[in-house]
């Protein structure tokens, strides 16, 4: 009787330290995600106000006076993307076809963890090394060497994801390939990457989209521009810089811009990363 | 496996030009570190390694030394992790061990999109939002009631460490959750299974059996998330207050490493300026090197063991 009861006291204490621990659990989950949804609606509530047709379409407002928008910087994002993508692309896709179809042993380790090595490079570092390598030789901001900055980023995060995909071919797909007396080559362009092109698409926007919110590279690469440029030895606008140097500016005319331009990035990268995960379980 | 045989002459092509590109990776990396060694020599030939230790930054009399950036640095991301470990652990909990499938399947996407965040965004809603709530209502009630530790001392100003390492600790937050979730997704269900056998609570189950087997991966994971905080920028530089100095509360406004370098590189004033912010930028490379190899290393030495005791 006397045990039973101690058993009883003890086993009370368990379970309320048991639901006290799992509300615990439930309570940092909730934390976790709050500040997603306060950047959210801070973003949504400061930025769509001054958010307009002109906000696309014209370039900056001197200080002082209303209006003006962010093409310039818009349009320099694309550019600078774009000509990344040449860049980060084919060598993130080249080395996961090394890493998957040629690879063996420790080669396969070697190159997976300098890729890893590569993808843990501050991004700030790498904006740093492009300085050094072509910003000082060619004294100059420019375009290409923003876009250098963010394709040296792309490979890595490329390389990775169609390398997960690439592993999940199975090896009879390429010896039926093979048996056929196919090139090599060919199997691996024509049967297997045309096999897992779409889920590989999928691993490049989501690069695209990760590259897009970049700042701290582009801040001593390509510079920045308040005016259109179109030019790959000029320096370019892109949207975060112009976000950045609109933030921390005392006026608030440009303040109330930034919090628009961060809405635009903000959409335009979610758009991207739900389209892609909608298109994706559908397959 | 064909290797000898490849004879065709455009597979051959093929092959070095796959094959240099996926080395040219580690050319890169090699190239990066020399590089950003030889511009920083000036400052290290000057004064040696004793730069990384001397607290004094002055362009215009051009005395350099790193010191107060490096502890910004680090009291920024210990502090983040202090923050994020808890509330990661108890995410990817919920997530693999007491969610159901849709609650998993909506917490896991909304993780992913905290990641998706650009760090501008963090930093713009860090200086407009986090910042003022801190300096009306956080760090005054702080000052109030815990003013005589030295952490909380000075007067309540928002920008500072402690706005940098809040904002610093939810952008880690989902690269920590993440790793811990693939962690534990990885422990033998058998383990969990037998603790509830045994008539442990859930509680007990989750501290005996999934906790305990995976401390080292927890480590890789938070060192992981360290590596991050340390390379962060953005977000921090429109937070920190951007002040070199080295002071032991929280309230008071520092410098990290890269906060330093968004700040001035594009307008350094002199060679040896230039030099001393290439050398701050080197050192930032070393450490994240090392810091992501360590993490690396415990995270894949981890997902080894249990693969092969399946």
């Amino acid at each position: 009787m006397n045990l039973d009861n101690v058993m009883s006291v003890h086993d009370f204490k368990r379970k309320v330290k048991n639901y006290f621990m799992i509300g615990l659990i439930c309570l940092s989950a909730l934390v976790a995600i709050f500040p997603l949804i306060s950047v959210f609606v801070f973003v949504l509530q400061k930025g769509l106000p001054s958010l307009s047709w002109d906000f696309f379409t014209q370039l900056p407002a001197p200080v002082g006076e209303t209006g003006g928008g962010m093409a310039q910087s818009i349009l320099g994002s694309f550019y600078l993307i774009a000509v990344a993508s040449l860049i980060g692309v084919p060598w993130g896709i080249a080395s996961a076809i090394y890493i998957t179809e040629y690879g063996y042993g420790k080669t396969v380790f070697l190159l997976r963890f300098s890729n890893d090595l590569l993808m843990g490079v501050p991004s700030i570092v790498m904006g740093l090394f492009v300085y050094s390598f072509v910003v000082a030789p060619m004294k100059g901001f420019s375009w290409l060497a923003g876009s250098l900055a963010l394709g040296l980023i792309m490979i890595p995060i490329v390389s990775r994801s169609t390398e997960e995909i690439l592993k999940t071919v199975p090896s009879h797909i390429r010896e039926a390939g093979l048996a056929l007396g196919i090139p090599r080559y060919k199997v691996i362009l024509h049967i297997i990457l045309k096999g897992s092109w779409g889920a590989i698409l999928t691993g490049i926007i989501l690069s695209v989209a990760r590259i897009s919110g970049e700042t701290a590279p582009l801040l001593f690469t390509a510079f920045n521009n308040q005016y259109w440029s179109h030019s790959l030895t000029q320096p370019v606008s892109s949207l975060p810089v112009q976000i950045y140097t609109y933030a921390i500016s005392p006026f608030e005319e440009w303040q109330a811009q930034a919090w628009s331009g961060a809405l635009v990035l903000i959409l335009f990268i979610f758009v991207i990363n739900i389209a892609v995960r909608l298109l994706f379980h559908k397959k | 496996m064909i290797r000898r045989g490849d004879l065709n002459f455009s597979d051959k092509i093929f092959y070095w030009v796959l094959k240099s590109l996926a080395f040219g990776i580690i050319g890169l990396l090699v190239v990066l570190f020399i590089l950003l060694l030889k511009m920083s020599w000036p400052i290290f030939s000057k004064i040696g390694l004793s730069f990384y230790f001397l607290n004094e930054w002055n362009p215009v009399t051009e005395e350099f030394g790193a010191m107060a950036f490096i502890y910004g640095t680090i009291a920024t991301a210990l502090l983040a992790l202090v923050l994020s470990l808890p509330i990661s652990l108890g995410s990817a909990l919920l997530v693999t061990e007491l969610a159901n499938l849709h609650v998993r399947r909506v917490l896991g996407f909304l993780i992913e999109m905290l990641a998706a965040i650009p760090s501008i965004v963090y930093g713009l809603w860090g200086l407009f939002v986090v910042v003022p709530f801190l300096r009306t209502d956080v760090q005054p009630f702080l000052g109030d009631y815990l003013g005589f530790l030295p952490l909380f001392k000075g007067p309540p100003i928002g920008v500072g460490l402690m706005a940098g390492g809040i904002v610093l600790a939810i952008m880690i937050t989902p690269t920590i959750a993440t790793i811990c979730r693939e962690i534990f997704l990885t422990i033998p269900k058998v383990y969990k299974e037998g603790a509830l056998a045994l008539g442990a609570t859930r509680w007990e189950m989750i501290q005996l059996s999934v906790i305990r087997s995976s401390l080292s991966g927890i480590l890789g994971a938070s060192i992981l998330g360290l590596a991050r905080a340390l390379g962060e920028t953005m977000a921090v530089t429109m937070v920190i207050g951007n002040r070199a100095q080295i002071s032991s509360s929280l309230f008071s406004p520092a410098q990290t490493m890269a906060s330093l370098l968004a700040n001035e590189y594009a307008e350094a004033s002199s060679e040896i300026h230039m030099a001393s912010l290439t050398a701050i930028g080197f050192g930032l490379l070393l450490v994240s090197l090392i810091v992501n190899s360590l993490a690396r290393i415990i995270i894949w030495r981890v997902g080894r063991i249990y693969r092969r005791s399946k």
